[in-house]
């Protein structure tokens, strides 16, 4: 599979997003998420903790946990969906995510896959990635919006690439599970974002589906930054360089896969006593 | 031209032109009263009255088929648009009125002296339009800031409407508020100077509501059928998305909701001078929740839909007034839980479910 999205250097002249905020993506001291001490309680119950974590530019990090341990609300305070009472976030070094909305950390460059595929079940698979394209997304623009064929051509390479081509007309709804989770996917590459989240993105995939996507990742991985919750060891193992451990809303530890299963408290915490 | 409607669809709307605006003017004033053709005034204000009623249901339909945003407040749009264009027919009739004064004759029984301020220009026909328009496009834009800032959805947003609507209803009905309390405007004499009652004046008020009928369908389809339209549906299905995939869907909620809400004003200043009269009971909740069982009878999401569900219910409505008026609010009920049970795509929904599956 090659990589159609070229790495951030070679497209920086291209790329004409509108950051609502000033200042475009700084990585170069390639960090590209960084997250300190950040807490999260609702009604008393600590969903985050003192939570602090950091991923580099272009690398493709495991976050993996017992349920409860904080991973979706660790994305949701990322994508902005929840606001932490203490800590910071910043995208890169300049872009501190906990002031801004969900539409603009989108327009920053971070896209999210939940954990139920979410995609927009009335529309067509085409009409979905229509939607997702990285666009000017005032309203005024959508209003006289007219797909060029440069985004036409987007469009189908990326329906290609996730193995939609024959669906693009098919209504979204309509789509098997794996699919729907593929044309979530889908909808993340063509916003063209730096940093992606994704959820148990494989969840009710089958096996070779399930193989594609760490194809997919893997291709992915470089050029943009990947952060995968997942509780399918497999998968992880077939994907990850570094895994992160999350307990009861902080990080438990931290490193390769083996280092990291080896570990007591891991061992302790996944097994109980 | 051809991404609004195919050619069917372009020819049936000529159909419906020519109808609204040859035929029925022929019939109407062409044929003598006394022949079995002639269109009687009854018939042009019923008729010109349903027209309002459909523009009223198509921007329901933009705001709650298409956005899912099901306000139950759009009765007070129409009303206040209707209001102020009655503001400026109750000028109109000068000192025609009753106790032959400057004032309106509610101002004079309420031994008022001058008009109030917000009866300001109200002689002028540019300012009491630019209020139809304006009033509730702002009441809409301000109301539709905060409640979709606060992120209010679902049936808390239906019942906030509600309310809304239901605390309109009371200001107007005081008499102090200046907007002839419980019995509202009537009694008009002239429109533009021209007599309100001349079957003329009648059929050009019927002639532009069927205009801004198709106007309003028309502004609409090119809505639903735009990328716009498109990330409305995208709202209506999983909002979280949308706002992942970069959108604010605030501002696209209040430029749908405003939009709506300034089309059922504009509806609202065509209805008061053909009925001939307007008061609070336009706001009454019963009313907004009656414009949502029109698009629901004709199929939600469709916008012909909404024109055919208001024709439909309001046809039956008046026959129903005079034959068994107590039972009207009975059969409403009925038919949108049936409708809602048996119906939910509606009639647009059954028609075209009958023709793909003869197909």
């Amino acid at each position: 599979m090659s990589a159609a999205i070229h790495a951030d250097g070679a497209s920086s002249g291209v790329v004409s997003g509108r950051h609502l905020v000033a200042g475009e993506l700084d990585v170069s001291h390639g960090v590209v998420l960084y997250l300190e001490d950040i807490a999260v309680s609702f009604d008393g119950f600590k969903a985050l903790n003192g939570l602090s974590l950091s991923i580099d530019s272009g690398e493709l990090r495991c976050i993996i946990g017992p349920n409860g341990a904080g991973k979706t609300t660790l994305m949701d305070v990322v994508t902005g969906r929840t606001r932490p009472d203490a800590g910071s976030c910043y995208f890169g070094q300049t872009i501190d995510l906990m002031k801004m909305s969900e539409a603009d950390i989108a327009h920053a460059g971070i896209g999210r896959k939940f954990q139920k595929p979410t995609i927009f079940e009335n529309h067509t698979a085409f009409e979905n990635l229509e939607l997702a394209l990285k666009a000017d997304k005032r309203v005024r623009s959508t209003l006289f919006a007219r797909l060029g064929s440069a985004e036409r051509d987007r469009i189908a390479q990326t329906l290609e690439r996730i193995r939609l081509a024959g669906q693009a007309d098919r209504q979204a709804g309509l789509l098997s599970h794996g699919q729907k989770q593929w044309l979530e996917i889908g909808m993340l590459l063509v916003q063209e974002p730096k940093l992606l989240l994704l959820d148990e993105p494989v969840a009710g995939m089958s096996d070779e589906e399930t193989e594609r996507t760490a194809e997919l990742f893997l291709g992915l991985a470089g050029s943009h930054s990947l952060v995968v919750v997942e509780h399918d060891m497999a998968f992880i193992e077939s994907i990850a360089r570094k895994v992160t451990v999350l307990h009861e809303g902080s990080v438990l530890a931290e490193g390769p896969l083996a280092q990291v299963q080896a570990d007591p408290r891991v061992i302790e915490v996944y097994l109980g006593r | 031209m051809t991404r609004l409607y195919g050619a069917r669809g372009w020819a049936a709307l000529g159909v419906l032109a020519a109808i609204l605006f040859v035929v029925f003017p022929a019939l109407s004033l062409g044929v003598p009263a006394g022949s079995p053709f002639h269109l009687s005034q009854y018939w042009v204000t019923l008729i010109g009255k349903i027209m309002c009623y459909a523009v009223v249901a198509i921007a329901m339909d933009l705001v709650w088929g298409y956005s899912g945003i099901l306000s139950l407040g759009h009765g007070l749009f129409f009303a206040l648009g209707g209001y102020a264009l009655g503001m400026y027919l109750m000028r109109q009739i000068g000192r025609q009125g009753q106790y032959q004064s400057e004032l309106p004759d509610f101002m004079v029984f309420l031994d008022w002296k001058e008009l109030p301020w917000h009866w300001w220009n109200t002689d002028q026909f540019w300012w009491a339009a630019l209020l139809a328009v304006l009033v509730p496009g702002l009441l809409a834009f301000a109301f539709g800031y905060f409640a979709f800032r606060s992120r209010v959805k679902g049936v808390y947003f239906s019942i906030i409407t509600q309310a809304l609507t239901f605390a309109a209803m009371l200001l107007f009905f005081r008499n102090n508020t200046g907007f002839g309390g419980n019995n509202g405007f009537t009694d008009f004499k002239r429109i533009l100077g021209y007599g309100i009652t001349e079957p003329e004046t009648r059929m050009a008020l019927f002639a532009a509501t069927g205009a801004v009928l198709i106007g309003t369908l028309l502004v609409a389809r090119w809505i639903v059928t735009s990328r716009f339209g498109r990330v409305l549906e995208a709202i209506r299905d999983a909002e979280t998305r949308v706002a992942f995939c970069g959108y604010n869907t605030l501002h696209y909620k209040l430029f749908v909701f405003t939009l709506s809400a300034v089309i059922c004003g504009i509806a609202g200043a065509l209805y008061v001078p053909q009925v001939g009269i307007i008061n609070p009971g336009e706001m009454s909740p019963a009313n907004s929740i009656e414009i949502a069982i029109w698009v629901a009878v004709g199929g939600r999401g469709t916008l012909v839909g909404a024109i055919a569900g208001a024709g439909l219910v309001n046809f039956a409505k008046s026959l129903f007034t005079v034959w068994f008026p107590e039972y009207w609010l009975y059969f409403l009920g009925l038919l949108f839980i049936l409708v809602t049970l048996f119906l939910p795509r509606g009639i647009v929904g059954l028609a075209r479910g009958t023709r793909t599956g003869a197909a």
